[in-house]
């Protein structure tokens, strides 16, 4: 119906206030500012870190013993390594996850662009520059891992597998099964993969934003086929990527234990809280007098994205739960049990509040046709999903690394604050860098009149 | 159904019919239904028609799946032959998940196929009624039922002449 409706100039520039800068820097200020008072706390003990010492998880603790085999044992000699957990170790925690969380949102917005272009969508061209502008963060987290990755005695407190002798049948801390994995889990090959991963998901979002930029001035379809071909080879790329990383940076935390619905799960929790986070950019522009070329069936489509895929990650993280719930393994099993009564039960919040606002809460509001047309209703999905797959990240890393030292207090505040403004930041560093409107691209004007 | 007379109005563009649904239905004419050879955007919109309340039946017949679902489980493994499945309880929850969530969708989807089929009037004795058959093709068929509306014959000709259709037959069913 294209002559029905009214379309608003496709003239937009973005303008990022001084003042909305400031407050942002601020507010990354005031993150490490609550950091740091949160340590001090805790080291001065005035904050209580809950019970949940070895007395009380026995039962638990009897478990992971058995399944960890010697190698826990022996550890000690270095230095707050992985047996005994330290208030460092909750701090490189907090980065190590709030890095993945974050990577993983910018990330989705190159996802959502290359998917679009292979499968020739036209309904999101409107709202294609806000996917476009996500992944610029993408350097701050990587550069923030490759640090703590390299940095040895992050590295150990992160990663057992790392530690000396581990794989050494003749040292006290050997341990068969890493020693079994360490042809993939080894230190260089390790970072050889990060560095892959991070350079190339840049490198292609970088190439594809620059046609992108280019096609608003010179137009015609040559950079719409070039983004096309970089898209495919993204997704390529990517299809085996999301999974490796989910291994590398998040699995192997819990060395002896492995999931094959992982790198699916890790990947979908990844991918809705991108979208989220997309629908909660558009939704702030929109009411901010920006994107109005934007209309309520492009909000609904993307809308029902958020839906299904906050239902698809349900589906995964139910899949691997049942089977190991089924077929009770203890050397699987040990995953569960230490989030749900390990450590004196800390961690069972996070994992039962995942589920509730990951999907329980999403599922009711957004099912509706109007929900997804209803800017409050859509606000608080989002916020609820954005906050969900913050605590779902929150289960899958803490319990490895921060152990009986966990919690959630002014450190993880902080920390997520801090990120969470310089994402801002860079998102809306780079909107002022193009008109909101891919100009030229040639689904631009289908998208406009999209109509559901 | 029968010795029902209609006026059909025959219109070559999606555009054109799009505007005539709105300007024929203004000069307070009741259309029947307008056929298409393709779905047209906005035009369920522009006959005036309320959103379909499919999700209201569609969400009963998935709360029947489900309660039935649940009944089946419990009754066969907890209580009629009491199964012990790897030392868990007799009534795991989530074990009883995927057939709950299955039957869920297999019932929504029956029911709410029956629910199409019963008011659609479709069924195995069902008569289509072809208005024009270059609604399949090409053109777009506006039907008019003469019995409910009180305007005569000429000016409904008249009004649909207007709003830009090709030509109107009168079609008796």
């Amino acid at each position: 119906m294209a002559h029905k409706h009214d379309i608003p100039s496709l003239d937009e520039s973005f303008e990022f206030s001084p003042a909305l800068r400031k407050k942002l820097i601020l507010t990354a200020l005031l993150g490490v500012v609550l950091v740091a008072l949160g340590a001090l706390l805790i080291h001065k003990g005035w904050w209580p870190l809950g019970h949940g010492d070895h007395h009380e998880a026995a039962h638990v603790e009897a478990h992971a013993d058995a399944a960890h085999h010697e190698g826990d044992h022996h550890a000690d000699d270095h230095g707050g390594g992985h047996h005994g957990a330290t208030l460092a170790s909750r701090l490189v925690a907090n980065l190590w996850m709030n890095s993945i969380y974050f990577i993983g949102i910018a990330l989705t917005g190159m996802f959502f662009i290359a998917y679009n272009y292979v499968a020739k969508a036209g309904w999101q061209a409107s709202m294609k520059r806000v996917a476009e502008a996500f992944p610029a963060f993408v350097v701050v987290p990587a550069v923030i891992m490759l640090i703590l990755f390299i940095v040895p005695s992050t590295r150990h407190m992160i990663f057992h597998w790392t530690h000396d002798g581990i794989t050494d049948p003749a040292s006290p801390n050997y341990d068969a099964i890493i020693a079994g994995k360490t042809w993939f889990l080894n230190v260089p090959f390790f970072m050889i993969r990060m560095v892959v991963y991070f350079v190339v998901w840049y490198f292609m979002w970088m190439q594809v934003r620059k046609f992108s930029i280019l096609e608003d001035q010179y137009g015609g379809l040559d950079y719409y086929y070039k983004s096309r071909n970089y898209s495919k080879v993204f997704l390529l790329f990517f299809a085996v990527t999301s999974s490796t990383a989910a291994w590398d940076l998040t699995m192997s935390i819990d060395t002896h234990w492995f999931s094959t619905m992982f790198g699916w799960y890790h990947l979908s929790s990844w991918h809705v809280a991108g979208l989220s986070a997309m629908m909660l950019t558009i939704i702030l522009l929109k009411e901010n007098g920006y994107l109005k070329a934007v209309n309520m069936s492009t909000i609904q489509d993307l809308g029902k994205l958020i839906f299904g895929f906050s239902i698809f990650w349900t589906y995964t993280w139910f899949s691997q739960y049942l089977l190991i719930f089924y077929a009770n393994l203890p050397e699987e099993t040990i995953y569960f049990e230490e989030r749900t009564s390990g450590y004196g039960g800390r961690y069972l919040a996070p994992f039962l509040i995942n589920l509730v606002l990951n999907f329980v809460f999403p599922f009711l509001i957004l099912m509706a046709r109007n929900s997804k047309r209803n800017f409050t209703l859509l606000k608080l999905a989002c916020a609820s999903i954005l906050i969900g797959h913050w605590f779902d990240f929150y289960q899958m890393i803490m319990p490895g690394v921060a152990k009986d030292q966990g919690g959630i207090g002014l450190i993880e505040l902080g920390t997520t604050l801090t990120f969470a403004s310089i994402f801002i930041i860079f998102v809306a560093n780079q909107l002022t860098k193009a008109n909101l409107y891919a100009k030229n691209h040639p689904f631009l004007e289908e998208s406009t009149h999209h109509d559901i | 159904m029968a010795g029902k007379r209609y006026l059909v109005g025959i219109f070559g563009d999606e555009d054109i019919v799009l505007g005539a649904a709105e300007s024929v239905r203004k000069k307070d004419v009741k259309i029947q239904e307008v056929y298409c050879p393709y779905p047209v955007h906005g035009l369920d919109h522009a006959l005036g028609y309320d959103r379909p309340r499919m999700g209201v039946p569609a969400f009963f017949f998935g709360l029947t799946g489900t309660s039935l679902a649940f009944l089946l489980t419990f009754w066969t493994m907890g209580w009629d032959w009491p199964m012990n499945v790897g030392g868990k309880n007799f009534i795991p929850f989530p074990t009883n998940i995927p057939i709950v969530f299955e039957l869920t969708v297999l019932l929504a989807a029956f029911g709410m196929s029956f629910t199409f089929f019963l008011t659609e009037g479709l069924g195995p004795t069902a008569k289509p009624v072809i208005f024009d058959e270059r609604s399949t093709d090409d053109k777009f068929a506006m039907a008019i039922d003469l019995s409910k509306n009180k305007i005569s014959d000429e000016e409904i000709t008249q009004i649909l002449k207007e709003a830009g259709a090709e030509e109107v037959n009168v079609k008796e069913v």
